[in-house]
């Protein structure tokens, strides 16, 4: 029993990391699609380029973390708004399937594009100083660099939530969220809307790809190869909600973590019964409405 | 993907044959080279196709008139369905004369039933599970096995002070192999095995895993988790949960510290113990050949990995069986001359395929992970000379 409280305490700190790299890397796909009613099976190259550009700018100029963090987001943000205007844009009223083949082409592209600059390794993030070594909780001793995603990921979802429920702009991309045909017809030019949601969701997934570099590794098969976990934070919490990929993310990095340490021979699958069920149970996810 | 690699091998394929001349009435030998370019051992596999680039470069004349002409298809990964479409294809469209390449397990055992059916012999340059051999009697491995590694390893930490061990193994058949080999190995020389954990080969962060495991305190955690992206992962796991510091020593088999990702691994505790086939830095005469002819073609930082070794000593054999019979392959003739085939001169020391079994013996290297001139290292400590698979004795055929 006295190792009952530790281990519980190693869960939680465990899976909230791995929640919050999914969910940073996720909720701009959650926006993107309720609003939009877009399937862009390609949000994970958002995260990967923000990953391999914050790596980049640390070991070929020298720049510290956060800036060369704040650089990824606002860089990667920028090219999503270039995409979705070029791109993107031309889909809208495209089919699912269309819209489906088109994503995944770029996923593919985006991953020979990688391999060609950057090898088929996994890119190693160096962490600064005061994000390396350890930190005391509850009688046992954590990496501070995963606190620090954690504290990130909580402080990002916070903003979000104030950003969406509290100011103007919220209120218009729940407004178009909501009725799309009614939120222009009021006079809200939802296609300036569309763009700077692009570039958030592009900003956040960056964000979430530099800064879970180094739980999530950056490698040329990111995209693809967690595009199904982005999938499942979505489905899981809802289309176009805030808040839902944030409960289904903790719920799943939670739960994963807590399967892989208390019954590592079915951690694996865990994450799929939890859909399952979750889905059986609200078709629309969480906080999705039907 | 694969179909984006297939497009860009056709078209590279296409390039290369395009530049060279018509070749005067020679035999061409066909060999279906399949590999996982793209996926999660794509920097494995890319080592593995630079040895063999190297090697045709290097060794090409001694062909004189015979062509050799490689076909290149992407298996993208653990996916044996599509290996065995891509053989099939490559038998039946391509009439290739040999197969080669398999990174994966399940891939090859997937097309060992069309290398008997077919009788197209198949060279494995790297998938290590031993029952993968018996599968057909057309197949010859140049790698390695885990059981060869993990067993005498388990003997190893038996012996040097290690008395309780936790196994960490990836959930697929080489990691059941490295599990049972060094739990046998490990409990004859009087080690105990406190627990162990197999983990999806599909698998992001090893942390988890790790932390139940710093938390049972074993003296020993022995890992086999397949190379690339999962090795870097598991690495940075141990460091970053401070298992060293906590007293847990790392062994394990040569997958967990690939040469050619040394340098991107960041920071790796000291004392990882492990064994394999080969090192980048060993003395060996052959291998410091091998290792400027790998730094002259690929640059001043590029480093050879165990797996371009596995695909370097597979292209010696094909050259071998090539040579013997004038490019006019029979497969029969073929598996007689690659059964006892050995080369003293291997980057990893002397090499034989057992005659009995079709499988590689080599020497077993335990090797220290230890910072040389400032870069990570894996350096050779102490010899096991010709290692059979031990596997096929314990398990005699039916």
């Amino acid at each position: 029993m006295s190792q009952f409280l530790p281990a519980l305490v190693s869960i939680l700190f465990h899976g909230l990391a791995y929640a919050m790299v999914l969910y940073l890397a996720a909720v701009g796909l959650s926006v993107t699609m309720g609003l939009m009613g877009f399937a862009n099976l390609a949000h994970g190259v958002f995260a990967m380029a923000g990953g391999y550009l914050t790596i980049t700018l640390m070991a070929a100029l020298g720049v510290g973390f956060l800036p060369a963090l704040a650089v990824a987001i606002l860089a990667v943000a920028a090219a999503s708004v270039v995409l979705e205007r070029t791109l993107y844009a031309r889909l809208y009223t495209a089919s699912e399937i269309d819209q489906v083949l088109f994503t995944i082409g770029l996923v593919y592209m985006a991953t020979a594009a990688a391999t060609f600059f950057w090898g088929p390794s996994p890119q190693h993030l160096a962490l600064p100083a005061a994000l390396q070594g350890d930190i005391p909780l509850v009688g046992r001793q954590f990496p501070t660099y995963r606190a620090f995603v954690i504290v990130m990921g909580f402080a990002t979802a916070l903003g979000l939530w104030a950003g969406i429920e509290r100011t103007r702009f919220g209120a218009m991309i729940r407004a178009a969220v909501d009725n799309r045909a009614m939120a222009r017809s009021v006079g809200i030019d939802t296609d300036r809307l569309f763009s700077l949601t692009f570039a958030l969701g592009g900003g956040l997934a960056a964000l979430g790809g530099g800064i879970g570099a180094e739980i999530l590794s950056i490698h040329p098969a990111y995209a693809i190869e967690h595009l199904v976990y982005f999938l499942i934070v979505v489905a899981v919490g809802g289309m176009g909600s805030i808040r839902g990929p944030f409960f289904a993310a903790l719920l799943l990095g939670i739960g994963d973590t807590a399967c892989k340490y208390l019954f590592p021979e079915i951690g694996a699958v865990f994450i799929y019964i939890a859909l399952f069920i979750l889905l059986l149970w609200r078709p629309a996810g969480l906080f999705g409405r039907a | 993907m694969a179909r984006l690699g297939t497009l860009l091998c056709a078209l590279a394929f296409g390039a290369t044959v395009a530049a060279t001349p018509p070749a005067r009435a020679a035999e061409t030998v066909k060999v279906g080279v399949i590999l996982a370019y793209s996926g999660q051992a794509a920097a494995s596999v890319k080592q593995m196709d630079e040895a063999i680039n190297l090697y045709m470069k290097l060794h090409g004349k001694e062909l004189g008139d015979t062509k050799l002409d490689l076909i290149r298809r992407d298996d993208t990964g653990p996916n044996p369905d599509m290996a065995k479409r891509l053989a099939r294809e490559l038998i039946t469209r391509d009439k290739v004369n040999l197969l080669a390449g398999f990174y994966f397990t399940p891939n090859i055992n997937a097309v060992a039933p069309l290398a008997t059916e077919a009788k197209v012999p198949v060279i494995i340059m790297n998938a290590a599970t031993s029952a993968s051999i018996r599968l057909s009697p057309y197949l010859v491995r140049v790698s390695q096995t885990l059981w060869q590694q993990s067993y005498p390893l388990g003997q190893w930490a038996g012996h040097h002070g290690i008395k309780r061990a936790y196994i960490a193994v990836t959930d697929y058949g080489p990691g059941h192999d490295a599990e049972a080999a060094f739990a046998r190995g490990f409990t004859e020389a009087g080690g105990t095995v406190v627990g162990h954990v197999e983990m999806p080969l599909k698998n992001a962060d090893y942390v988890p895993f790790l932390q139940r495991i710093k938390d049972e305190k074993p003296d020993a955690l022995f890992v086999f988790v397949p190379g690339s992206r999962d090795a870097a992962a598991l690495m940075r796991a141990y460091s970053d949960l401070g298992l060293a510091a906590a007293g847990v020593r790392l062994i394990g088999t040569g997958d967990i510290v690939p040469d050619n990702e040394l340098a991107e691994m960041g920071n790796v505790p000291d004392g990882v113990v492990t064994i394999g086939l080969y090192s980048a830095v060993a003395d060996r005469p052959a291998n410091k050949a091998f290792v400027a002819a790998w730094k002259a073609e690929y640059g001043p930082d590029a480093v050879p990995s165990p797996f371009a070794v596995g695909a370097w000593d597979g292209m010696a054999a094909i050259f071998h069986v090539v040579k013997a019979q004038h490019g006019k392959i029979d497969p029969d003739r073929t598996m007689q001359l690659l059964k006892g085939w050995r080369d003293d001169d291997s980057p990893r020391g002397p090499i034989m395929i057992d005659p009995q079994t079709r499988d590689i013996v080599q020497n077993m290297y335990i090797r220290k992970l230890e910072r040389v001139n400032g870069k990570l290292a894996n350096v050779e400590v102490e010899t096991i000379p010709m290692v059979q698979d031990p596997w096929p004795k314990l398990n005699p055929p039916k």
